[in-house]
Parts: structure tokens; C-alpha cells; sequence
């Protein structure tokens, strides 16, 4: 799906070990003793129950938040260094544009607050790159459809090129089609630009169909229970949402859930 | 074209209709009651002072409205200032905010003696009485505008490592602008009764009278035409700039307002 990775690179991109997060006067950790690592080229899913940490976790693993306990190590000093974590980039629901830039002034918001200088011609090929057109660049978001918000706010997170992109259940507000359709163009972005990927998503579908390996949490306290191994090869195309394999691993990881 | 002036005459008609059974009214009411002139002027009174002393009226509104946008201008300052320092300092918002609810509630009335004492009798009183009338809900919109940023796009900013100072200028101030926008339109209300407040009480300065001086000597002579022709003109004054203050929004503001 991206450029894979080569056997040499065993260097976690971020690795988390036994990370605990307690949040005060809550009794249960929201998450405890999570154990995961982010390799190069790899793209990982989680999902659970709503509540069950998903988010939080998502948080730890970009630095936003410290574990109460446990570590976070990012072994690649570039990936997060303490001021500023230009290797990594996340994509929250709902896009989050701010309304009162043009798509063009989100976009360069990322050179902005790190002072970097901007590259119109990146911009350009970005925005492109995930369909919008030139006449496009100058509209507010307000005046946008949820499928091209989405889209920008991908395309701007991959302005700094980041090794890792943090997905925060991106496509949670559009349709089914649409959403299978955002997928593939994420899927053709990640072969471009190689970056790893963190999904979270209530969308089992969504979650196989994008990801090396899947991880189920259950809530109270947050905890990874089960890792499943997802055998699909690179190049996945929509078809492979319709064969019987696939509506078989959907099965499988609905039943473990229901199990929680 | 056409269709402008039918939806001018849509929005105009029934307040303008209103307006019309109201003074028919109040007018019906003074011939038929056999209400004393002195006690309420009939409209036709108070329409000839507006007319007749239109000069005399349109300099004390001037002289008015200037103390007012002064007022409310440092109100504006101060109150952003302020606000500005209430989000970003949790302990002094903790330590302050109660003693900003103190300027809400003072009698302003009560306290105005006391402001004359200290800045004298004349302009400078009137437009401290005004701006203190008129600084509490710009304090209060804007920090409340600025604490309610979205909490993801603050986490969007420290993720590419923003610092304070650019999380304020292009996350906080901009979430609160329509916020501002609406604390500073219920402040100008305020700054014209304040100015009035304070005319009432400080407006003696020689040759600098403002509308609040016309209402306090109309009353002492019994011209409740010229009292109540003064009230008219200091309503308009804070409906003008309320007014204003919505067209900046509109026209200048709008990317902030229209999400």
C-alpha cells in the first residue's frame, strides 16, 4: 500500500510501552498498560466501543498528552521532537478547517505556526492530488461539501510531509459511498508519499480495508485485548470489499466485539 | 431593483405601520383624556422642538455621542485586553473575574458622585461613567469567545508546535469575534446611557452641552417637549450605533462571523 517496509527498518516510528493514562477522579484508567509500536510504512486500525479510550490513545501516541505512567518513546528524534512535531500530522472528525480561511489559508497554516517557508508549488499538488481545483482554492470551508472539507483537511496534513498521520475517525460524518471512495484516495496518497497511518474508527470496514493490523479495545478500563493480522496484500482496489474474505474478517472482528 | 424595494417595503411597512398607531394613540389619548401639556406633550409638541431646535438638540447629540464613542472605544480596549488576559491566565481569571462581575452590578448613580469628585465636573467624568457602564460585556464575550476555541484545533496548533502568542492571534481572538461582535453591540447600548448618566450629573462643562444636560434642565423647567424630544434623539444615537457596529460586522467581519 505504501513504500513497504524495508527489513532493516525494525525502528518503531513511535512505541508505546505499558502507557497508562489516569485521568483525575475518574476511578477506571481510561487507558491502561497499552503496549503498541508504529513502524515504518505501516498502518494500523483501532476500534472498540464508544468510550473505550480510542481517542485518548490517539492523543498519547502524538505527544499531545503524557501517560500518567508507562512510556512513550519516539525513536526517531525528528518524529517528535519537544516543540513541535512536524514528522507527525493528525486529521480530526469533521475536518476542522478554520471557517474564516479560505482553503488556501488552512493550507498554509502548517508553514505558518512552524515557520517554515511555503511552497506554493507543494500546496498546489497537494490539493490536486485529492481533487480539488484551482477555482476551489479561494472558497471558505463554509462553502464547501463534507466530502471536500475532508479532503482538504488531508491534504493539509500531509503539507509538512509527515511519516505519520494520526487519523481521528476522518470519515465519520460522510456517507457510505463517499467514504469508500475517500479510502482508495487515501490509500493512492499513502503510495505517494509513504507515510504511516494510526485509524481510528467505529467503521470495521473501513478499518480492514485500510490497515496491516487491526486492534480491539474494550472500555473501562481502555485496554488493547485483541490484535488481529489482516493478510491482504498491497494495491487493494474496492473489490476486495465485496469478496467473501473480506465479509468473513468483518465477521470475525464484529463477534469479538460483541464479546466485550 | 424591484425586488429590493419590495423587501424594503416588507421590513419597513410593519414596524412604520406600528410606529403611526402609537403616536395616533398617544395623541388620541391627551385630547380625549384632558391630560395636562406639562405632564405629556402631544406629538405635534414634541415634533416642532425636534424641527424648531433642531440646531441647538443636533450639537448636544453630537456632544453626546462623542463622549460615548470615546467611552466605549476604551471600553473596547480595555475590555479586549482584559479578556485577553483572562484566557490566558487561568489563576488571574480565577483571582479577577468576580470583581469584573462588580462593575456590572455597581449603581453606576450611586458612584457617579464620587467620579466626579475625582476627574471634576465636565467631559472627562462623563466618559469615565461611560466607559465603566459599558466594559463589562466586552469583557465577558471575549473571554468567553476565547476560552470556547475549539479544543481540537488547539491540539491541531500544539501539534505543529504554534506558540502562545500565534495560538492567540490566529485560533483564539478569531473563534471570538462573533462573540465580541455582540458584546460590543450590547455595550454601545450601554455607552449612550451612560453618557446620558453622565451628562446628568457631570454635564455642566461650559458651552458642551450633550443631550443628558437638555433632559435634566427640560425636566427642571417642566418642557417635557424638550425632555421628550432629547429621549427620542438619544434613543436614535444607540440604535445609529448599534446599527454601525452591525454593518462592520457584516461588511469588514464577515469571514470571522459567517462559519
Amino acid at each position: 500500500m505504501s513504500a513497504s517496509p524495508a527489513p532493516s527498518q525494525h525502528t518503531a516510528l513511535v512505541r508505546l510501552i505499558d502507557a497508562t493514562v489516569q485521568f483525575p477522579g475518574q476511578g477506571m484508567p481510561t487507558l491502561q498498560k497499552i503496549n503498541l509500536e508504529v513502524k515504518p510504512g505501516e498502518n494500523i486500525a483501532v476500534v472498540g466501543p464508544s468510550g473505550c479510550g480510542k481517542s485518548t490513545l490517539l492523543r498519547v501516541l502524538a505527544g499531545l498528552l503524557q501517560p500518567s505512567d508507562g512510556k512513550r518513546i519516539a525513536i526517531d528524534e525528528k518524529t517528535c521532537t519537544s516543540s513541535g512535531q512536524k514528522e507527525l500530522a493528525m486529521v480530526f472528525q469533521d475536518a476542522r478547517l478554520l471557517p474564516w480561511r479560505t482553503v488556501w489559508g488552512n493550507m498554509q497554516l502548517p508553514y505558518e505556526l512552524t515557520g517554515e517557508a511555503v511552497d506554493k508549488k507543494r500546496l498546489e499538488e497537494l490539493l490536486e492530488l485529492t481533487g480539488l481545483h484551482k477555482k476551489d482554492f479561494h472558497k471558505y470551508p463554509r462553502m464547501l461539501s463534507g466530502g471536500m472539507k475532508m479532503r482538504v483537511a488531508v491534504a493539509r496534513s500531509l503539507v509538512l510531509n509527515p511519516n505519520l498521520l494520526l487519523l481521528d475517525e476522518p470519515f465519520a460524518a460522510v456517507d457510505d459511498l463517499l467514504r469508500e471512495q475517500l479510502n482508495l484516495e487515501l490509500l493512492k496518497l499513502q503510495k505517494q508519499f509513504g507515510f504511516s497511518t494510526v485509524l481510528v474508527t467505529h467503521h470495521i470496514g473501513e478499518a480492514l480495508f485500510l490497515s496491516h493490523r487491526l486492534f480491539i479495545m474494550s472500555a473501562n478500563p481502555g485496554q488493547i485485548t485483541e490484535e488481529v493480522p489482516i493478510p491482504w496484500p498491497e494495491n487493494r482496489t474496492g473489490d476486495l470489499r465485496v469478496s467473501p474474505e473480506f465479509a468473513q474478517l468483518c465477521g470475525k472482528v464484529k463477534h469479538l466485539l460483541r464479546q466485550l | 431593483m424591484k425586488k429590493l424595494i419590495m423587501h424594503g417595503l416588507r421590513v419597513g411597512i410593519p414596524p412604520g405601520l406600528c410606529l403611526f398607531v402609537g403616536i395616533l394613540c398617544w395623541d388620541l389619548l391627551i385630547r380625549l383624556g384632558n391630560i395636562d401639556r406639562y405632564l405629556l406633550p402631544t406629538p405635534r409638541a414634541v415634533f416642532d422642538v425636534l424641527v424648531g431646535r433642531s440646531g441647538d438638540l443636533l450639537a448636544a447629540a453630537r456632544v453626546t455621542l462623542h463622549s460615548a464613542v470615546v467611552g466605549f472605544s476604551l471600553s473596547l480596549l480595555g475590555g479586549l485586553t482584559v479578556a485577553t488576559l483572562f484566557s490566558e491566565f487561568r489563576w488571574l481569571r480565577r483571582g479577577c473575574y468576580p470583581y469584573a462581575i462588580f462593575l456590572h452590578t455597581v449603581p453606576i448613580v450611586a458612584i457617579s458622585p464620587l467620579i466626579i469628585t475625582w476627574f471634576g465636573y465636565g467631559g472627562k467624568s462623563v466618559v469615565v461613567i461611560t466607559f465603566i457602564v459599558s466594559l463589562f460585556p466586552i469583557i465577558t464575550s471575549a473571554t468567553n469567545g476565547m476560552l470556547e476555541a475549539d479544543s481540537e484545533l488547539k491540539e491541531l496548533f500544539k501539534l505543529y508546535g504554534a506558540s502562545r502568542w500565534a495560538v492567540l492571534w490566529k485560533l483564539k481572538f478569531p473563534s471570538a469575534v462573533p462573540q465580541i461582535i455582540s458584546g460590543a453591540q450590547t455595550a454601545s447600548g450601554l455607552a449612550i446611557v451612560g453618557a446620558i448618566i453622565g451628562e446628568f450629573f457631570a454635564g455642566h462643562e461650559a458651552g458642551r452641552y450633550g443631550l443628558g444636560y437638555y433632559i435634566f434642565s427640560a425636566q427642571g423647567q417642566f418642557r417635557t417637549d424638550i425632555l421628550l424630544a432629547s429621549v427620542i434623539l438619544s434613543t436614535l444615537l444607540g440604535v445609529g450605533l448599534f446599527a454601525v457596529i452591525a454593518l462592520f460586522a457584516k461588511t469588514v467581519l464577515y469571514r470571522w462571523i459567517n462559519h
